[in-house]
């Protein structure tokens, strides 16, 4: 066999791998068919859901536990008897961390499996792919994780924080404590840039300096120079919109520089309790998380649900906030559509205003108008146990404000 | 003046992890022209060595130690029973080679999600790597990257110095450079095979084992370093390993400068650009191995 030859192919195979990996840049326009919307298949004495999460790939870290979290929703509501009378019959697929692929899953959900809603998604990029299959077929998508804002598509129900739930109160903490120059860390997609957009937004209008703005691309491991950035920047402390695998890598490399908690906060949007287990205390412990709700929230609603978790996928399995924001759409879909009197999603989306659910995190209320929901916003602390404890919340639930036009320093975004 | 310094610290200690994670691609890959799409689940499996490891050695710097030969033994492993049970089958059909592995390599990420789970799992550092060393000036250097740096290099010089004065490294080099005559000459070419890849696939357990200690231990871990991995073995030149050497400090500092100047995104473009060039230039790679053969 000649060198030339196997070299050749190994061009080839590379070629496909790259082509792979660019492919999740691209995003599937699907305007084909017409705007008749297809209707939910409840003929039966059950009633069919879609269930869309990575379960592989580079996002798996984290969907694989909010696929777990809807389970155990649907699980508990059937137990219960169901909604409107029909047990749920969950219909999983796998995005696998790949946008095209989300959007072609949930045509499926939608046309072929036909049903009376879907929950899923975690990256923006995967919530813009499926938004236009949503639209065009009319159909329900429930999005459980916090996310940048600046959007209110009539087919999606937003159960996780929007920027004046999470960011903004993570930059007021920030600002109460005295910080005066930030440097921003993010994955190179929608989110992060989008919320450090928002970030600069804020800091110009609050005497703030960004001291610097960098951007990894998604599953990227290799962090020294942007460390080396940071560390020379002088900024007080680092905003952190990174995703995935790209923070286990950051915090490594960010605690042998010698850059520490104490000295250098660091606030993250994308950490919760699952992702504290896959990077170590060791790296992490003493740093800032901005989010809705930890599995140290008080209450009985999440004491129910922490035990339930736990006892159905095992003792050392945390809870986290996308987790439960995850387990309660499903909640609010039951609400929503026993409120209705129907799964008819025009019907559904009619009654959703208002409506109110117990959840782990405390009440929440969905806003009809812009369906995201209101919520507490809290700020906490990474502890030694792998724990996050709060330091600071909101005391009330804060109305969503997608499009943050009651922020005068927001005027000129979106 | 400490930026620049500490970016060609940077630059270097990425060279070295591009090093470990090809040093064993340079042997399976660069001796065998074998296209191993699976080796960086051999890399995986060294990581994940170290985290089974320390649950049952709490010690995180014994566990370390120990580790490294243990994964060693246990990529090894990997590799010769792929070897035996598929490679060897389709030596002539490096097509055929190239689809299997990746099978494997799929197979592989899928094992290491139902045993372990998909969320990445963690291990803990000794404290001795995970602070730095403090230099004049303000300048820092990470242990873990100086332990990295060290172990690339002790690597890479067991292993020249094996395939220059050990019998095996002979025989090894003879099969490379013209297998026919190797085999004609006595030499058992079909065992050779099997103990290059056992040392190349172990070459890339031990890069799993130093990997815990700078990114993310969990099934997709491999993927993510295989394209680096082949690059340097292509651009380095096929056959020598001081081609994969030298391109992949040049690539690290390359890498680092680039994205200290610009961003990471776009570092990675002009790396990318400048192998595309390079391999206009030299489509043989830096060094070529000169031999007789008519292959």
């Amino acid at each position: 066999m000649s060198l030339l030859w196997s070299r050749r192919i190994l061009a080839g195979a590379m070629t496909v791998v790259a082509a792979a990996a660019l492919s999740a840049c691209g995003s599937k326009t699907s305007d084909e068919g017409g705007a008749a919307g297809v209707t939910a298949d409840v003929s039966g004495d059950t009633v069919k859901v879609g269930l869309l999460n990575s379960l592989s790939g580079t996002m798996a870290i984290s969907e694989v536990t909010v696929r777990d979290s809807i389970m155990l929703a649907v699980e508990e509501i059937n137990a219960a008897g169901g909604v409107l009378g029909k047990k749920i019959q969950p219909v999983g697929e796998d995005g696998a961390s790949d946008w095209p692929t989300f959007a072609e899953k949930a045509e499926k959900l939608i046309s072929e499996d036909r049903v009376a809603a879907v929950f899923g998604c975690w990256t923006s990029a995967s919530r813009k792919a499926v938004k236009p299959v949503f639209e065009k077929n009319k159909a329900l998508l429930f999005y459980p994780v916090q996310y940048e804002g600046l959007e209110q598509s009539p087919y999606i129900f937003y159960t996780g924080a929007t920027t004046n739930q999470q960011i903004v109160p993570g930059l007021d903490y920030l600002k109460a404590q005295g910080v005066k120059s930030v440097y921003l860390v993010g994955s190179d997609y929608v989110f992060p840039r989008t919320a450090n957009k928002i970030i600069k937004a804020y800091a110009a209008a609050n005497g703030m300096t960004v001291a610097g703005e960098d951007y990894a691309p998604l599953g990227s491991t290799e962090f020294g120079t942007i460390v080396n950035k940071v560390k020379s920047s002088g900024a007080a402390a680092v905003f952190n919109t990174l995703n995935g695998d790209s923070n286990v890598a950051f915090f490594k490399e960010y605690k042998s520089a010698g850059l520490t908690a104490a000295a250098m906060p660091v606030v993250s949007v994308s950490i919760a309790e699952e992702e504290v287990k896959g990077i170590g205390t060791q790296y992490l412990q003493g740093q800032l998380t901005a989010w809705n709700y930890y599995q140290t929230t008080p209450g009985a609603a999440n004491s129910k649900f922490v035990a339930a978790y736990k006892a159905k996928y095992g003792a050392d399995k945390p809870t986290s906030d996308p987790m439960e924001a995850a387990y309660v759409s499903v909640y609010l879909w039951k609400a929503m559509v026993t409120k209705a009197g129907a799964f008819d999603v025009e019907k559904v989306r009619t009654a959703s205003d208002g409506i109110t659910f117990d959840a782990p995190e405390g009440l929440v209320t969905v806003d009809g108008k812009t369906q995201h929901i209101a919520k507490t916003a809290r700020i906490g602390k990474i502890g030694a146990d792998g724990l996050i404890t709060e330091v600071w919340n909101s005391g009330k639930p804060v109305a969503p404000d997608p499009f943050l036009k009651t922020y005068p320093w927001a005027s000129g975004l979106s | 003046m400490t930026v620049l310094f500490g970016q060609l610290f940077t630059g270097i200690s990425i060279g070295a992890v591009l090093l470990l994670i090809a040093l064993g691609l340079a042997l399976t890959f660069g001796q065998m022209n074998v296209i191993n799409m699976a080796h960086g689940e051999f890399i995986m499996a060294g990581a994940y060595t170290t985290y089974v490891l320390q649950q049952s050695i709490t010690s995180a710097g014994l566990s370390l130690v120990v580790a490294l030969p243990v994964a060693f033994v246990v990529a090894g492993t990997m590799g010769v029973l792929l070897e035996i049970l598929l490679i060897r089958r389709l030596y002539a059909r490096p097509l055929d080679t190239l689809l299997v592995t990746w099978g494997v390599s799929l197979m592989l990420q899928q094992l290491a999600r139902d045993v372990f789970g998909s969320p990445n799992v963690q291990t803990r550092a000794p404290d001795l790597l995970t602070g730095n060393v403090a230099l004049p000036g303000g300048l820092t250097i990470a242990n873990n990257r100086l332990f990295i740096l060290a172990l690339a290099l002790a690597a890479v010089a067991a292993l020249t110095l094996a395939l220059r004065l050990t019998p095996l490294g002979r025989r090894i080099r003879a099969v490379v450079q013209n297998r026919d005559l190797a085999a004609v000459s006595g030499i058992p070419t079909a065992r050779i095979d099997r103990t290059t890849f056992f040392l190349g696939s172990g070459l890339a357990g031990l890069a799993g084992v130093a990997l815990t200690l700078l990114g993310p231990i969990g099934p997709t871990m491999g993927t993510n370093l295989i394209i680096d991995a082949f690059l340097v073995v292509v651009v380095g030149g096929i056959g020598q390993l001081k081609g994969s050497v030298i391109v992949a400090f040049a690539l690290g500092v390359l890498q680092a400068t680039g994205e200290y100047l610009t961003t990471l995104s776009v570092a990675k473009v002009i790396v990318f650009v400048a192998i595309v060039a390079f391999l206009q230039w030299r489509p043989q790679g830096l060094f070529t191995l000169r031999t007789r053969s008519l292959a």
